[in-house]
């Protein structure tokens, strides 16, 4: 078999050397050279660049018709709300700049493929027209820029709201913990130094605000309608929280602390039941299905969003939106760290 | 003997010179005229195929890795037989040489193909044709820059074949990360010799960077002013200066690291508690380390840019058989570029916890960005414009890169807003855009220069008809790959996942995959076509004649041959600009550089 192969691929090489041998001698004959452009070749390619044009439009169309309801759901946070109006108006914005240049670009290459016939006009610049293409972009720029920033002020503000839930994130290798302060509202300080198998976020024994903080993992739960303040640590790499249904994200870094805050506007339950997610659950199961996995329902999720090491691809939390009062029962239920440590 | 009449700047150059131009390099030796060789000709050629070598094992490993991405799990002999039974067992790639292979890719094109090649090859070769000079200000300079962009190229290649296995950080090699050898194996000596590479390719892109900008202000042929440069040269010169400026600052930033890597210092470290024990490091912060590297990494992208927007207007230009449109804003467009690349590092930080009004003030620099490069497409466009286009190969890539430049570029303006930012930060929507805006439109510039100045380059002639395949293969694949990657962005999916099939949210994205898949296997096969174009017209393609596309500029001038010094006699005067294509009153549709201004003609130029 082997040999076979062998064989082949030096019958191949022996043809192909011959077939090049071939076109190497006849090069003397013609009176054009192959690598002359000619006006057949400008013809030719001028209208392949028109074609290409449709092509590449229809497949951008076509993308957009088959993948756009894969995107992420509509924000489930109230400055995620913002944030997906900006980006369509920015979307739409581009959308037209990448049809418009493009179509240009192509159109030209079409209409102006060369002959041999024709010159091509002298003309060196325009003062006027790069005025016109300066200022356009940048007055386009100025309110991109302006809103952009006014919204990012808001979003980066500190949390005000007196009645706001703080919660910790504390990443390491690869897992999320989440952190409540118990009822005295208080997150306990920590050192790195004081970690040990059972106090995993280096809680510091001598701060008693922390002896009622509530540690849990997998699974977090927070209440719909009230700001959520996020304080995030990593135990080791850079981490990043990522909490794409609510438009947030941020950094894990060693060595510091760093906060997100948002307000999320569903509650899981009324999140499964928007018509979008309905449906984008829809395909996601009918793709399980076809690979024999069971269906699945939405979940809010944390990601790690920073490049961590091996499991890097596999360190998630599920986050709960829960009304008021579930949240609460919720909270009751999850036991505070000093007990947990006690009998551990 | 022929003496060369100089602008008198390289007296002990025509000393060095005077034997070759009568013996014909027959004097010169193997080694000194093809190994250690001190003519920028031949360093341009040497910079260029160990580019073309180090893209085909990067361009390989990304499809290693698509494989995976389109078929987790899936047995693949392909990534067996590459990897071994280490890395590869069964087919099925490691997790960990997963990250490593996406690292080294990145580091390998960013760095050793888009840097060191496209600078290396097209500087090197054309500012001394360009500018009308014997030779670069220092050949012998010149030569130690390629032979240490050899070394680190050698080393970071070596670095794959260790037993832990090259570094794997990502190529921004965030610590601690990259700075703990508990954090990931390819912290080990992988990172070790990807720093040690990386400080030596620093030398020698230093020391090719003084030598492009001494020669172009020093060593200009006479009549070549300023404003009649190639808009290549002015690319290639603030290239040059971006990197002399930005390069010694991620020296410092791989410096800092290898110390506290190798000598226990807390410059990026501190309360890390890692493999069981509490580290001693207090008080540094990673985040110094993303400004470090961002400083020099911003402007990297631009000197990844420059020097292929300049090579497209060169392209365009004598191809469309029409002047640039706009010399002096494209000029202008470039010097912004360069000044403004250094003030906008910091939207690559936007959510690394960096304060969130220094992000308002990178929004702000990063936006304004976009207008001289928006100058530029427009100007391209209009160059193109009432044009007698001659589809060369090399015109069809510089319209590609044209393409990409665009349709890349816009989606910078939604990921350089801060607040669109935070969610799409790190997803695929950032590896979409910074491909096809700096990736693809580099590459293509590369493309665009090797077809263009192959003649220069190698005296033959490369295969048209190859080429015309080449470059449709490659557009229609590129834009396969990574326009969809747009959607696997919105839907959140982050970079650098190994698979993403422990999230059921993104069980629905596995067609995208593949689409992808498919178009990066078809888009790696059609460089086979070059590569035998490449190699074959090398030996065997057609003699060159002296000016085939009927350009201007003073390279076109040299004899189809190879001598140390490239004019046999006198260098040529300059009398007008570059870009006298189609002039009114002329005879041909091009009028070469050397040609004097007639009575009261007008230098195009704005003189």
């Amino acid at each position: 078999m082997n040999l076979l192969v062998l064989l082949a691929i030096v019958l191949l090489i022996i043809a192909g050397h011959q077939l090049l041998k071939i076109i190497e001698l006849s090069r003397g004959l013609k009176k054009t050279k192959e690598w002359q452009v000619t006006d057949t070749d400008n013809n030719m390619m001028g209208k392949v660049m028109l074609a290409f044009m449709i092509v590449f439009f229809v497949f951008f169309f076509w993308q957009i018709e088959r993948w756009i309801d894969r995107s992420l759901p509509p924000a489930a946070s109230v400055h995620g709300k913002l944030i997906d109006q900006l980006w369509d108006a920015n979307m739409y914005l581009i959308t037209v700049i990448f049809l418009v240049t493009n179509f240009f670009l192509f159109w030209f290459a079409y209409k102006y493929r060369g002959n041999s016939k024709r010159k091509a006009v002298y003309y060196a610049h325009n003062n006027k027209l790069e005025m016109i293409w300066t200022v356009v972009p940048a007055v386009a720029l100025a309110f991109i820029i302006i809103f952009g920033l006014k919204y990012w002020n808001e979003i980066m503000a500190d949390a005000k709201d007196p009645n706001k839930v703080v919660v910790e994130l504390y990443a390491k290798q690869f897992d999320w913990t989440a952190r409540f302060p118990g009822k005295d509202g208080k997150l306990g300080e920590s050192d790195y130094r004081q970690i040990t198998g059972s106090n995993s976020v280096g809680l510091d024994s001598t701060d008693v605000a922390g002896n009622d903080d509530v540690l849990v993992k997998n699974e977090m739960h927070i209440p719909v309608n009230r700001e959520i303040e996020l304080n995030i640590r990593s135990r080791d790499v850079i981490h990043s929280a990522y909490l794409p249904h609510f438009r947030a994200q941020m950094n894990a870094v060693p060595g510091m602390i760093t906060y997100f805050k948002f307000i999320p506007n569903k509650t899981t339950v009324e999140m499964r039941k928007d018509p979008y997610t309905v449906k984008m659950m829809d395909g996601i199961n009918k793709q399980r299905a076809l690979n024999g996995k069971e269906p699945i329902e939405f979940d809010y999720l944390l990601l790690c969003n920073k490049i961590c090491g091996v499991s890097h691809f596999n360190m998630q939390m599920t986050i709960i939106v829960d009304t008021e009062a579930d949240y609460t029962k919720w909270l009751a239920t999850q036991k505070a760290y000093k007990t947990v440590a006690v009998k551990q | 003997m022929a003496t060369p009449i100089n602008t008198g700047l390289e007296k002990d150059h025509l000393v060095h010179h005077d034997h070759v131009h009568d013996h014909d390099d027959h004097e010169q030796s193997f080694v000194s005229k093809y190994v250690f060789s001190m003519d920028h000709k031949v360093i341009s050629r040497q910079f260029l195929i160990t580019a073309v070598i180090m893209a085909v094992v990067a361009m390989t490993m990304s499809v290693i890795f698509r494989l995976q991405l389109a078929w987790p799990g899936e047995k693949f002999a392909f990534v067996n037989a590459l990897l071994g039974d280490k890395w590869g067992k069964d087919g099925i790639l490691d997790p960990n040489m997963y990250l490593a292979l996406v690292t080294i890719h990145g580091t390998i094109m960013v760095f050793f193909v888009l840097t060191g090649g496209l600078s290396g090859t097209f500087s090197n070769l054309l500012i001394p044709l360009q500018v009308g000079a014997r030779d670069m200000a220092s050949g012998f300079l010149n030569m130690l820059s390629y032979w240490f962009f050899f070394v680190s190229s050698v080393i970071m290649l070596a670095s794959c074949f260790i037993q832990d296995g090259p570094a794997s950080a990502g190529w921004t090699i965030y610590p601690p990360l990259s700075a703990l050898p508990e954090a990931i194996p390819g912290s080990k000596l992988g990172m070790t010799m990807w720093l040690i590479s990386m400080a030596i390719f620093i030398i020698s892109s230093l020391l090719g960077s003084l030598n492009y900008i001494i020669t172009v202000i020093n060593l200009r042929a006479k009549g070549m002013t300023m404003t009649r440069l190639p808009l290549s040269i002015w690319a290639f010169l603030v290239t040059a200066i971006l990197g002399v400026l930005s390069f010694p600052v991620l020296f410092s930033c791989a410096l800092l690291l290898i110390f506290d890597r190798s000598f226990n210092t807390s410059f990026y470290l501190s309360d890390i508690y890692i493999g069981g024990r509490p580290l001693d490091n207090v008080g540094g912060s990673p985040i110094l380390f993303e400004h470090l590297f961002w400083f020099l990494g911003h402007p990297e992208v631009y000197i990844v840019l420059l020097p292929a927007l300049g090579i497209a207007s060169e392209v365009i230009a004598t191809n469309s058989r029409k002047p640039i449109f706009g010399y002096r804003a494209m000029i202008g467009s470039i010097m912004a570029i360069g000044f403004l690349s250094f003030i906008v590092w910091g939207h690559h930080m936007f959510m690394t916890g960096m304060n969130p009004f220094l992000g308002s003030v990178f929004v702000f620099t990063t936006l304004l960005i976009a207008i001289p490069s928006a100058v530029k497409a427009f100007n391209y466009i209009t160059t193109m414009w009432k044009g007698n286009l001659q589809f060369t190969p090399a015109m069809l890539f510089a319209i590609g890169l044209v393409s990409s430049f665009i349709t890349g570029g816009v989606t910078g303006i939604i990921l350089a807003d801060s607040t669109l930012d935070i969610n799409v930060h790190d997803t695929y929507f950032v590896v979409a855009h910074f491909h096809i805006v700096m990736g693809l439109s580099a590459i293509f510039g590369m493309f665009a220069g090797v077809y263009h100045w192959f003649p220069k380059l190698f005296l033959r002639m490369m295969n048209k008809k190859l080429g015309y395949l080449h470059f449709w293969i490659t557009i229609t694949m590129a834009y396969g790959v990574f326009f969809p990657m747009h959607f696997l962005g919105l839907a959140g999916v982050p970079r650098r996942y190994y698979t993403n099939s422990n999230f059921p949210m993104f069980d629905n994205l596995v067609d995208i995959n593949e689409i992808v898949t498919y178009c990066a296997i078809i888009g790696a096969l059609g460089q086979l076509v070059f590569l035998f174009n490449f190699f074959y017209s090398m030996f065997r393609g057609e003699r060159a004649p002296q000016n085939p596309w009927n350009a201007n500029s003073l390279e076109w001038t040299t004899p189809m041959a190879h001598i140390h010094g490239n004019w046999p006699g006198e260098l040529p005067t300059v009398h007008r600009w570059a870009y006298d294509y189609s002039k009114p009153g002329q005879a041909r549709d091009f009028v070469p550089q050397t040609v004097p201004l007639a009575e009261g003609e007008e230098d195009g130029g704005g003189h």
